[in-house]
């Protein structure tokens, strides 16, 4: 099969190669340097045969890869030389004087071609023949030849074999004189004189000039960088207590040092952090082989896409996210992408293709592994969930399809209907996720049945300094990396989100989603305190950890900071929910929470979220009622259940398109469809206005905006609900002493979309208010 | 044999004394982040330099209860291979310079926690001063 041969000349590129060449070059230049040095004690020493041996190696390994980089004249030398060499590691020839001086001369000759390579990626025509003629009379044990003589008969074969650029760039000039004199005819005669630009002298100037591959680059120890990242981190932690510290001090020669300091720091630290990346084609270089081994093996016809190759990541990270990346690959071209027949049937091209692509955003590295196979089915996860005993098919039910993919992160997953020896042996992507949240990063997938799968691997940019969320608790601040941090909430007495009890497990209702809660001070091993029941205003973080989300009660949120991560002493590292520790702005230690470590600890793994969310669903019936978003259509009032608002948002009257029968509007890079209610309930709404309000509801990736002409307020169901005639209602009430009408959320959304797949209860809240 | 120089501190009224080599510094501080859910003698952990210390609370460590401390408290920085850590004690003493050859067996009435930290015992011109085993004293939890 010739899957993925043709990847692998696109990856094979021209700036690949030139990387290679430049690779080569600065190592063959130090190793040139050691050769000199061993060269010359070899001649006083000539039995060192470790010496001897050194020599062999390093001109053997300019042969072999200037032959695979195919530099003719640079292989005929070091071949030379390396017969020489033999001779004398196998004890034919002793080196003499004259041996020294032919190898050195060697050695000198290969040091011209180099740096005719690196000045024009091209051999030219640097003499050879000479030096190759000595090293055979040395070999020979004859006389020294007089360099006229085979310099006379080889030359004129050799430069027929080794065309030079010049002549090249002049084949097309006849042609061109003959016609009419072009640029290309006037830069012939020009041309001839590069030959003589090799010449030694205007060499040298244009060596000066630029600065050489050797020079320009150094080779540091890992170690070195390690240390330098770690005084970084603390010029950070200073720079953070200095700036804080000028902050009160009113001084400001003071605060603009400060600045100074600040802005200096920050290019510092970018600077070191540079120094320590590399680009993630380091990782991706041997992936085209994996591909091509294991889609022949599996019977897939596999294209495989890089983007991105360049996109540079801490070495250390790179390390962390190879076996994660690896072990995607493998299973998108085992799992995800289907067979060439099958592809043909479902009106593919046989050939899937398989994208990776690394990108920055938002301080994070992206790395998505994206294939246009047949997607996961949330059903089929929804089953196998509940066939290993995960969850209940009620709990399958209840959750949207987002939550359903994200099971396949759960340990002992996996959907492969047989087990093949590549992937699905049940681990898989819980270590992916283990190894992603490790680091600090995380990984998701989306998918689209029938169209493809793609995973997405955020990692952080360095381990060493994370953003991080300062909050407090029972009077301490506690560090929370950002990146686990997935929005944050405020309770208080006005908002809709209220904290309520399941069998004694507190949980928030969020946007008609249940978010099982954790109370930091309980969960750190403080009182049981609830400030909300005394109408103070709490916040929970909402995290993601181990798979699934959970919040987090804080008593405040301070602000977010640039922080170090120090190691645990020891002592703490068997308490098991510290990630670290840090120092913050004004020098006080803080704790750096272990997110997973708390949702472990808080027994929110399976089973027991499961069980609070399921009874959480069952008395979602018989619990008070919701709260009601008042909105305005035309002259009536119309409720919506606050629980089933997304958002809420003013579309300007123009962004609001015509398309078909129906209206949409582009929202966060989606079509949404707009149902405008009057039209629904039978009221002509004459508002003339710049912006159309509009309630937006989301579930499972879908979203639809139901546009009304003004939203009014928010407010507890506490009224009994009568009967409804209208159609498109589901009752009404009385609110502030008006006639409320409820709105029947089903028949809307189904309106707007007739293919919006709404959650179980959406279906339950209609049953249970009409 | 030549002396041995000991860092002494007071401890729940009892003398101890530790190994000037194995001291890299004695201060007082007074601001400690609390670790909860930490083992009792964790005493909390301060910023030193730029370092982050834990404090153990060497009154816990010789079972004796926690007191609570107001103003500063007094550490004992000990070095050790991989990590510094402090030693919160109530007291600095002098430093006294010992022959080994003065060591006596540590009294029998001598028992808890306190005795696999102590290696001898001193007796000083009007007290008996304990010394301690550095390594102990800053090792892990299993007191």
């Amino acid at each position: 099969m010739k899957a993925s041969t043709p990847d692998l000349e696109a990856w094979w590129s021209v700036e690949d190669f030139d990387d290679v060449v430049q690779e080569f070059l600065v190592e063959s230049y130090e190793n040139l340097d050691q050769l000199d040095q061993d060269l010359v004690a070899l001649e006083r020493d000539p039995t060192a045969r470790d010496r001897l041996a050194s020599v062999f190696r390093t001109i053997h390994t300019i042969k072999g890869t200037s032959g695979f980089l195919a530099f003719a004249k640079l292989e005929q030398v070091t071949h030379a030389g390396e017969s020489l060499l033999a001779r004398l590691r196998d004890g034919a020839q002793t080196l003499d004087r004259r041996g020294a001086d032919v190898l050195l001369r060697v050695v000198d000759v290969v040091r011209a071609l180099l740096a005719q390579i690196e000045r024009d990626g091209q051999e030219g025509d640097t003499e050879i023949l000479d030096v190759i003629a000595e090293v055979e009379a040395c070999i020979a044990g004859g006389p020294a030849p007089t360099p006229v003589e085979p310099v006379a008969e080889q030359a004129p074969a050799a430069e027929t074999a080794e065309p030079t650029p010049v002549a090249e760039v002049a084949e097309p000039t006849p042609v061109a004189e003959v016609a009419e004199p072009t640029p290309v005819a006037e830069a012939a005669p020009a041309q001839p004189e590069t030959p003589e630009a090799a010449t030694p002298a205007p060499a040298e100037e244009a060596a000066a000039s630029r600065r050489g591959v050797a020079d320009t680059s150094v080779r540091v120890d890992v170690d070195l960088l390690d240390k330098l990242m770690r005084l970084v981190g603390e010029l950070v932690l200073t720079r953070n207590q200095m700036v804080r510290a000028t902050e009160h001090a009113g001084d400001h020669t003071m605060s603009r040092a400060a600045q100074r300091l600040n802005l200096i720091t920050s290019e510092l630290q970018e600077g070191v952090m540079k120094t320590r990346m590399q680009p993630i084609s380091h990782l991706w270089s041997k992936l085209p082989r994996v591909v091509r081994d294991l889609s022949n093996s599996v019977g897939r016809q596999v294209r495989l896409e890089l983007e991105g190759a360049e996109t540079e990541l801490d070495r250390s990270l790179l390390e962390a996210v190879k076996d994660p990346l690896t072990h995607l690959v493998r299973n998108a071209v085992d799992h995800g992408l289907e067979s060439p027949e099958d592809r043909v049937k479902a009106g593919k091209s046989p050939e899937g293709t398989l994208t990776l692509r690394a990108y920055h955003e938002h301080g994070h590295v992206v790395v998505e592994v994206a294939d246009d196979g047949k997607g996961v089915d949330p059903k089929l996860i929804g089953a196998t969930a509940v066939k290993r005993g995960l969850l209940t098919a009620e709990q399958v039910a209840a959750m949207d399809n987002d939550e359903v993919l994200r099971l396949v992160f759960r340990a002992g997953f996996s959907t492969a209907a047989k087990v093949s020896n590549v992937s699905g042996r049940g681990v898989g992507m819980d270590v992916v996720r283990t190894n992603l949240e490790a680091i600090g990063g995380a990984v998701d997938l989306r998918s689209v049945v029938g169209k493809g799968t793609t995973w997405r691997l955020t990692i952080p940019l360095t381990l060493a300094i994370v953003q991080a969320l300062i909050v407090e608790s029972d009077n301490e601040r506690y560090v929370l990396p950002q990146m686990s941090v997935r929005e944050l909430v405020s309770v208080e007495g006005q908002t809709s989100a209220r904290i309520e009890y399941v069998s004694g497990a507190p949980v928030c209702r969020l946007r008609g989603k249940l978010l099982p809660l954790v109370r930091l001070t309980e969960a750190l091993g403080g009182k049981a305190v609830r400030p909300e029941e005394n109408g103070e205003a709490i916040y929970i973080a909402v995290l993601n950890g181990e798979g699934h989300e959970f919040g987090l009660v804080v008593d405040r949120v301070l602000t977010t900071e640039e922080v170090v991560v120090k190691p645990l002493a020891s002592h703490l590292k068997d308490v098991g929910c510290y990630a670290g520790a840090t120092i913050l702005g004004d020098g006080r230690v803080s704790l750096i929470l272990d997110v997973l470590a708390l949702a472990r600890n808080a027994h929110l793994g399976n089973a027991e979220r499961a069980a609070a969310a399921a009874a959480a669903m069952a008395e979602v019936k018989t619990e008070t009622r919701d709260r009601l978003l008042v909105t305005r259509v035309s002259d009536r009032r119309v409720a919506i259940p606050l629980s089933m608002v997304t958002r809420l948002e003013e579309f300007p009257v123009q962004a609001v398109e015509r398309v078909g029968s129906r209206e949409v509007v582009q929202y966060r890079g989606q079509i949404l469809p707009v149902l405008r209610l009057s039209g629904l309930l039978g009221s002509w709404s004459e508002d003339v206005s710049d912006t159309v309000p509009a309630v937006v509801y989301s579930s499972g990736g879908h979203s639809v905006a139901l546009a009304v002409d003004g939203i009014l307020d928010i407010v507890d169901d506490t009224a009994p609900h009568g009967p409804s005639d209208g159609d498109g209602l589901s009752g009404s009430t009385v609110i502030d002493d008006k006639v409320t009408e409820l709105l029947d959320m089903r028949r809307a959304i189904m309106a707007a979309d007739p293919d919006f797949e709404l959650p179980e209860f959406v279906t339950r809240d209609y049953v249970e208010a009409s | 044999m030549s002396s041995v120089r000991y860092a002494t501190f007071e401890v729940a009224g009892q003398l101890f004394g530790l190994e000037v080599s194995e001291v890299q510094e004695v201060l007082a501080f007074s601001e400690y982040t609390p670790v909860p859910l930490a083992p009792g003698h964790v005493g909390g952990l301060f910023n030193l330099r730029g370092q982050v210390i834990a404090a153990l609370d060497l009154r816990v460590r010789l079972g004796e209860p926690a007191q609570e401390r107001t103003g500063p408290a007094m550490n004992v920085i000990v070095r050790t291979d991989d990590e510094s850590v402090s030693l919160l004690v109530d007291r600095i003493g002098d430093v006294v310079e010992l022959e080994p050859t003065a060591a006596e067996p540590i009294p029998d009435t001598l028992s808890g926690p306190a005795r696999e930290l102590i290696t001898a015992a001193f007796p000083l011109a009007d007290r008996l001063m304990l010394a301690l085993d550095a390594r102990a004293a800053v090792r892990g939890s299993e007191a």
